[in-house]
């Protein structure tokens, strides 16, 4: 049984076949409105989020399949103290393919271990967030139309920010990526990600603290929330916050071309003002990741049935 | 010098660091054992200053030691017979270990799910990394 786990978990090749099918979805929605009908998709998350899961639930209504599942952990069996591995046990005989978020890192790949039915880790923690990470790439696919040569800046929360950690190591497959990596230096990028895949595969990047500086050189800015939520003190998070407040001034230094991206929610990170440059694109980005959500249930479903992906 | 006797079959599991001859004697369930076995607890050491020692009457079926260089990537293992030692190998850093080593990032599924197991696996063999197979954290066993 195929899951996604992780972003890598696609082969480069299977990457390319989810933005080309997501591209055609966005060209002619209507060819795929009946493309799952009578089928499944479980959300099972066991932390509040409504981008994701009314994306994915989205995402499923538009190809004419339906949905079931619950939206925390309080309205499941977890509070009785059921385990994933039977959570996961019974709900592949009620569906056809899964969303699961979880706040604990590592949960849905325990529910992969024990699923009939493919899995999609909809963000685990602080760790994986691959559908995030396939709808980043769909925008930057459709917006720049290339990966390849492409200096992009991320600002803000890049210890705890999980779609920070995909989108790199997404990105580090491409030739001619650089990384400017902005943030204080209690947030700064983990080690493991620097050394097993940045450094690993000689990839350019920077760790700088001030936004202003950097943002001249950047063709895509990639903001963060710092979540409160990753937080064990809440005094760190308040002192933190608002490190970075992206402006129309600090908009002033950057390319013409430039794309403002953000995973959502914005905070204070970005100030409303910016909201009309046309360099923005985190509503749009958003957008797309119900397309890429569309593209990629499709695509597990049709591999469950012993179609291969590509 | 505290004198402990021959061994004529067995295994001794030498040059442990100092204080983790019972985690080792843990792992490999040594209290259900029959046999005799001697823990050596600050034995002086030409090569390490001080060091722990076990030392095992018998035959440790089925249990592959390789797995104890992920507990201690410097120990020796000697398999005695006849009062001789028969082979002396240090272990070799298993790809995958499964309770061995336990995770200690409190966001990791394995910090609240009591039948996960704590699974990892090596990503270098160098510098001893191994990463949990669920959450990617760290151990430095080096």
């Amino acid at each position: 049984m195929r899951h996604v786990i992780s972003p890598t978990d696609l082969t480069l090749s299977e990457l390319d076949e989810l933005l080309n099918l997501s591209e055609d979805i966005i060209k002619n929605p209507k060819k795929y409105s009946e493309a799952c009908h009578r089928k499944k998709l479980a959300t099972l998350f066991y932390e509040p989020s409504t981008r994701t899961r009314l994306s994915f639930e989205s995402a499923m209504l538009n190809l004419g399949g339906s949905v079931l599942g619950f939206s925390s952990a309080d309205s499941s069996s977890a509070v009785k103290g059921e385990s994933i591995a039977d959570t996961i046990r019974v709900i592949s005989s009620y569906a056809d393919i899964c969303a699961i978020r979880h706040p604990k890192e590592g949960a849905p790949y325990v529910a992969s271990q024990h699923s009939s039915i493919p899995i999609i880790n909809a963000g685990d923690g602080g760790h994986n967030h691959p559908t995030q990470t396939f709808t980043d790439l769909l925008t930057i696919k459709n917006l720049k139309g290339r990966f390849e040569n492409l200096t992009v800046g991320f600002c803000g929360d890049l210890k705890f920010g999980r779609t920070v950690h995909s989108l790199i190591g997404a990105l580090s497959r491409y030739a001619g990526v650089k990384f400017v990596l902005i943030s204080p230096d209690e947030l700064k990028i983990p080690s493991y990600i620097k050394e097993e895949v940045i450094k690993a595969r000689n990839i350019p990047y920077k760790e700088v603290r001030s936004l202003e500086e950097s943002i001249p050189e950047l063709d895509i800015l990639y903001m963060t929330r710092v979540q409160r939520e990753r937080f064990f003190n809440e005094e760190d998070y308040i002192r933190l916050k608002d490190t970075y407040i992206l402006n129309s001034k600090k908009m002033d230094l950057a390319k013409e071309d430039m794309l403002v991206l953000h995973p959502l929610p914005r905070v204070n990170e970005i100030s409303v003002e910016v909201d009309n440059d046309p360099r923005a694109k985190y509503f749009k980005q958003a957008e797309f990741g119900v397309y890429v959500r569309m593209a990629l249930i499709m695509l597990l479903l049709r591999e469950s049935e012993g179609r291969s992906i590509c | 010098m505290l004198n402990i006797g021959i061994l004529n079959q067995g295994i001794v599991i030498d040059h442990i660091k100092v204080g983790g001859a019972m985690k080792i004697y843990t792992y490999l369930n040594l209290e259900y054992l029959d046999c005799t076995v001697a823990i050596i607890k600050n034995a002086r050491s030409n090569k390490m200053g001080r060091k722990d020692i076990i030392k095992i009457e018998g035959t440790l079926d089925g249990i592959n030691l390789d797995i104890l260089g992920a507990l201690d990537h410097k120990i020796t293992i000697n398999i005695i017979k006849d009062g001789e030692i028969i082979t002396k190998h240090n272990p070799k850093l298993p790809d995958h270990v499964e309770n061995v080593l336990q995770c200690k990032n409190p966001r990791c599924i394995t910090s609240v799910e009591s039948s996960v197991p704590h699974s990892f696996k090596l990503t270098d063999r160098e510098n001893g990394i191994y990463r949990c197979v669920y959450c990617e954290q760290g151990v430095d066993i080096m």
